[in-house]
C-alpha cells in the first residue's frame, strides 16, 4: 500500500506531446479515476506510472521512493488490461501463477522439465499453489483453475485477470479500462464487485476509464484529463457539480450539459439571449458559456426562459428526456423530466427555465466565473421560476 | 502446389459430408440447392484432384511405358521391384535425411531473422528484402549461382574457407558432402519465405501480452519469448514447418542442376529419382510408382498438420 505521487511528468512521442505536465498526488488506499475523451493521454499517463512507458521529463515517486529507471515488475504496481492480456496458452491456474513464478522461482527453475530437479522448486511450488487457490477462491474462479482463457467468458476473464493482480500484493493497482469488453450488465456488476475488493484490499487503486459512470460510481476521487493536462481533480460531487472549465462542465455528466450563449454586461450582470439572468460576476465584460443540467431544466414560463420546439422524446421509464430547439438560435438543448407529469408532444412550443443558481458560467476561454446572486433580485428570480 | 491442392482437398472433404448431413435433416426440397452448390466444387475436385490421382495409383499397377501403345496390369510388381532396389532405399533416405536437416534448420534460422528484424527498428525494409530475395529468384537461376560458389578451384566459398588457411572440398563432386550442400542450399532458399510468415504472426501477437509479461516479472529476451512469443507463434510454427517439410520432400531443381543425384547417388532425392525412372527411361509405370510413396509422405505431413492446427495450438 502506498502514495503514489506524479510530478511534473511529460511524454512526448515523436513530436507530439501527449502529457503537458502532469502533477497528482494519490493517497494511500484511494481509489482515483482518470478519466477523459480518448487520446487525452490518460492511458498513456497509466503506463508512465506502471513503468511501461518512460516519462520524458518529470518524476515518479511510489511511497516516498523514485521510482524512475525502475523495471515495472520491481515497481511493485500490479495492472488489470483493457484486453485483459491472459496468456491463452496457459490455464488459469498458471496464468494467475505467472507474477509468483516468475519472482520466486530462479530462471533455471523455469527450465521446463529441467527446472523440476531443482532442489527447493518443489516446495516454493507448493507455497505457490496455496495462493493462487486462495486468491481463486476469494474471486469465485476455483471451479475454472483448469480451463483455458478461450473457454471463459469475458466477465471470468476479467477476475483472472484482477486475480493475476492480486496474488503478487502489490503496492497498487492500475486498471486500463478493464470493463469497457463488457457488456452493460455484467459491466455494472463488476463496477460493484471492483468497488468491494478496493475496500476489502484497501489497496491504492488508479482506474483509468472513459465511461464516467464508471467514475463517478466506483472512485472517490476523479482527475479529469483533457489534452495531456489534468483540468480538475475532486470527489465525483464536486466534478459534477462545480467543474472548474467549460470541458469539464461538458465531459463530465450524462446526458451533455447544456450550453447557452451568454453576455457579460458592463456593468457586470449576466444575460442569455437578451434576457437578464439575475445574477452578476466581477469579470471582464465580453461572451461567455452559461451552463445548465438537464436535470435543472424545467419546462414554464419565467424571466430567463427561452421559448422552443420540441424535436425528440425519449421516453425512458424512470426518467424522460426532451430534446427541444430553442427558437431564435439554433441550439439544441436537452430537459430531464419526472416522466410522471404530462409530457409535451413532438413540435409543440414550450418555455424552458432553470434556477438561477443551477447556472455554471464559463468565460470565452472555458474557465469557470464566479458569479453572486444579487440579494434583491435574486430572490425575484427565485420566486419567479418556483 | 502439392500442398495447396491437399489443402483445398481438405476443405472440400471437410464441407462435403457436412453439406450432406445438413441436407438428410432438413429434407429432400434443400438437398437438391445444396447438392447443385457443391457440385461446381465437386466436379474441379475430381477433374484436377481425385481424377489424376486415380489415374497416378492405377498407372502405378501398370508397365506401362510412355509412347507405347499398350501396357499391362501387373499388380504389385512396380512396388515389389522398388523395395528391392537399392536407389530407391538410397533416395529415400538422402530424401529423409534432407527434410531432417533443412525443416529444422530453416524455420529455426527464420524465426531467429524475423526476431531480430522485429526487435530492430533501422533498416527493416531492407533486411526484409535482402531475406526474402532466394525466395523471388528462380532456384535454377541461383543454382548456378551456387555451381560457381562452391566450384572447386576458383569458388567463393573455398577461396575464403583457403583465406582462414582451412582444406575446401569439391563440394558437389565428393559424396560426403554432395547432399549437405544442396541443405545449405535449401535453408538459404526456404529461410526467406519462413521469416516472412514468422514477421507476420509476430505483427499480430497483442503488444499488451508484452506489456502484462513486464508487469508479471519476465523480464529477459528469454523469459519473453517462453512465456508470449513462442506459445503465440504455434499455430505459425506448425503452418511453417509442415510447407518447409512439403517442400523440402519436393526437392528438385538444385539436385538436377547440380548434381544429377550424383556423385554414385550420394546426392539421389524421391522426385529425381521419378524424374529419371518416368522421363528419362520412360518407365511411367514405376515412376507413378514412386509418385505414390511421395504422395503418401505429403500426406502425412498433411494430416499432422490438421491434428495439430485443432489442438494445442489455436488457443480461442
Amino acid at each position: 500500500m502506498a502514495k503514489i505521487e506524479l510530478k511534473a511528468i511529460r511524454k512526448i512521442f515523436d513530436s507530439t506531446e501527449i502529457l503537458k505536465g502532469i502533477d497528482l498526488t494519490i493517497e494511500d488506499g484511494e481509489f482515483i479515476a482518470l478519466i477523459g475523451p480518448s487520446g487525452c493521454g490518460k492511458s498513456t499517463l497509466l503506463r508512465v506510472i506502471a513503468g511501461l512507458e518512460p516519462q520524458t521529463s518529470g518524476e515518479v515517486r511510489i511511497g516516498d521512493v523514485s521510482v524512475d529507471g525502475v523495471r515495472p515488475s520491481a515497481r511493485n504496481l500490479a495492472m488489470v488490461f483493457q484486453s485483459y492480456a491472459l496468456y491463452p496458452h496457459l490455464s488459469v491456474f498458471d496464468n494467475i501463477a505467472v507474477p509468483l513464478r516468475m519472482r520466486r522461482h530462479s530462471a533455471l527453475a523455469r527450465v521446463p522439465l529441467l527446472g523440476r530437479l531443482l532442489p527447493g522448486r518443489a516446495s516454493t511450488e507448493r507455497g505457490i499453489r496455496e495462493e493462487v487457490e486462495r486468491v481463486a477462491a476469494q474471486l469465485e474462479l476455483s471451479s475454472l483453475l483448469r480451463r483455458k482463457p478461450g473457454q471463459l467468458s469475458g466477465g471470468q476473464r476479467q477476475r483472472v485477470a484482477v486475480g493475476r493482480a492480486i496474488v503478487r500484493q502489490p503496492l497498487g493497482f492500475l486498471f486500463d479500462e478493464p470493463l469497457s469488453n463488457l457488456d452493460a450488465k455484467l459491466r455494472v456488476h463488476m463496477r460493484s464487485e471492483l468497488a468491494q475488493l478496493h475496500r476489502q484490499l484497501k489497496a491504492t487503486f488508479v482506474y483509468v476509464t472513459h465511461d464516467q459512470a464508471e467514475a463517478m460510481t466506483m472512485s472517490s476521487r476523479i482527475a479529469v484529463m483533457i489534452e495531456g493536462h489534468i483540468v480538475q481533480v475532486g470527489t465525483p460531487a464536486e466534478v459534477y457539480e462545480n467543474p472548474r472549465d467549460i470541458r469539464v462542465a461538458e465531459f463530465v455528466g450524462s446526458p451533455k450539459i447544456n450550453a447557452l450563449p451568454g453576455v457579460i454586461r458592463e456593468d457586470g450582470g449576466l444575460e442569455v439571449l437578451g434576457r437578464p439572468l439575475g445574477l452578476s460576476t466581477p469579470a471582464a465584460a465580453g461572451r461567455c458559456s452559461v451552463c445548465v443540467r438537464p436535470e435543472r431544466m424545467e419546462l414554464g414560463a419565467g424571466p430567463a426562459a427561452i421559448s422552443g420546439t420540441v424535436v425528440h422524446l425519449e421516453h425512458l421509464g424512470s426518467e424522460a428526456f426532451v430534446h427541444v430547439k430553442a427558437d431564435r438560435i439554433d441550439l439544441p438543448l436537452l430537459a430531464r423530466l419526472n416522466p410522471d407529469r404530462q409530457l409535451p408532444a413532438i413540435g409543440s412550443s414550450v418555455h424552458l427555465t432553470y434556477p438561477a443558481n443551477a447556472a455554471r458560467i464559463f468565460d470565452a476561454a472555458g474557465k469557470r466565473i464566479e458569479v453572486a446572486v444579487p440579494v434583491r433580485s435574486g430572490r425575484a428570480l427565485e420566486q419567479a421560476v418556483g | 502446389m502439392a500442398e495447396t491442392l491437399t489443402a483445398n482437398a481438405n476443405l472440400v472433404a471437410e464441407r462435403l459430408p457436412a453439406a450432406v448431413a445438413t441436407a438428410r435433416v432438413q429434407g429432400a426440397n434443400r438437398a437438391r440447392p445444396a447438392l447443385a452448390m457443391v457440385a461446381p466444387a465437386f466436379m474441379l475436385m475430381c477433374l484436377l484432384l481425385l481424377g489424376p490421382l486415380a489415374g497416378v495409383i492405377a498407372l502405378s499397377f501398370t508397365d506401362y511405358q510412355l509412347g507405347s501403345p499398350t501396357f499391362s496390369w501387373i499388380g504389385l510388381e512396380n512396388y515389389r521391384e522398388m523395395l528391392a532396389d537399392r536407389v530407391f532405399w538410397t533416395s529415400l533416405r538422402n530424401t529423409l535425411t534432407y527434410v531432417a536437416i533443412v525443416v529444422p534448420s530453416a524455420v529455426a534460422l527464420g524465426l531467429g531473422v524475423a526476431l531480430l528484424i522485429e526487435s530492430g527498428s533501422s533498416f527493416r525494409a531492407w533486411y526484409r528484402t535482402i531475406y526474402f530475395l532466394p525466395v523471388m529468384a528462380t532456384l535454377i537461376a541461383m543454382s548456378i549461382v551456387w555451381e560457381f560458389m562452391l566450384h572447386p578451384q576458383f569458388g567463393l566459398v573455398n577461396g575464403l574457407l583457403h583465406g582462414v588457411g582451412l582444406e575446401g572440398f569439391s563440394w558437389l563432386q565428393d559424396r560426403r558432402t554432395a547432399l549437405y550442400a544442396l541443405c545449405v542450399i535449401g535453408i538459404w532458399q526456404a529461410l526467406g519465405f519462413n521469416m516472412v510468415l514468422f514477421l507476420a504472426g509476430l505483427v499480430s501477437i497483442p503488444r499488451q501480452l508484452y506489456d502484462a509479461a513486464e508487469i508479471d516479472g519476465a523480464h529477459g529476451a528469454w523469459a519473453r519469448f517462453r512465456l508470449v512469443t513462442w506459445p503465440m507463434l504455434g499455430p505459425t510454427t506448425v503452418f511453417v514447418v509442415v510447407i518447409t517439410g512439403i517442400r523440402s520432400f519436393q526437392v528438385f531443381d538444385t539436385v538436377h542442376v547440380l548434381t544429377k543425384g550424383g556423385p554414385s547417388k550420394s546426392s539421389e532425392v524421391l522426385i529425381h529419382t521419378m524424374y529419371v525412372e518416368g522421363f528419362e527411361f520412360f518407365r511411367s509405370g514405376y515412376g507413378a510408382a514412386l509418385t505414390v510413396v511421395f504422395l503418401t509422405f505429403v500426406l502425412l505431413l498433411t494430416l499432422l498438420k490438421s491434428a495439430m492446427a485443432n489442438r494445442g495450438v489455436h488457443y480461442t
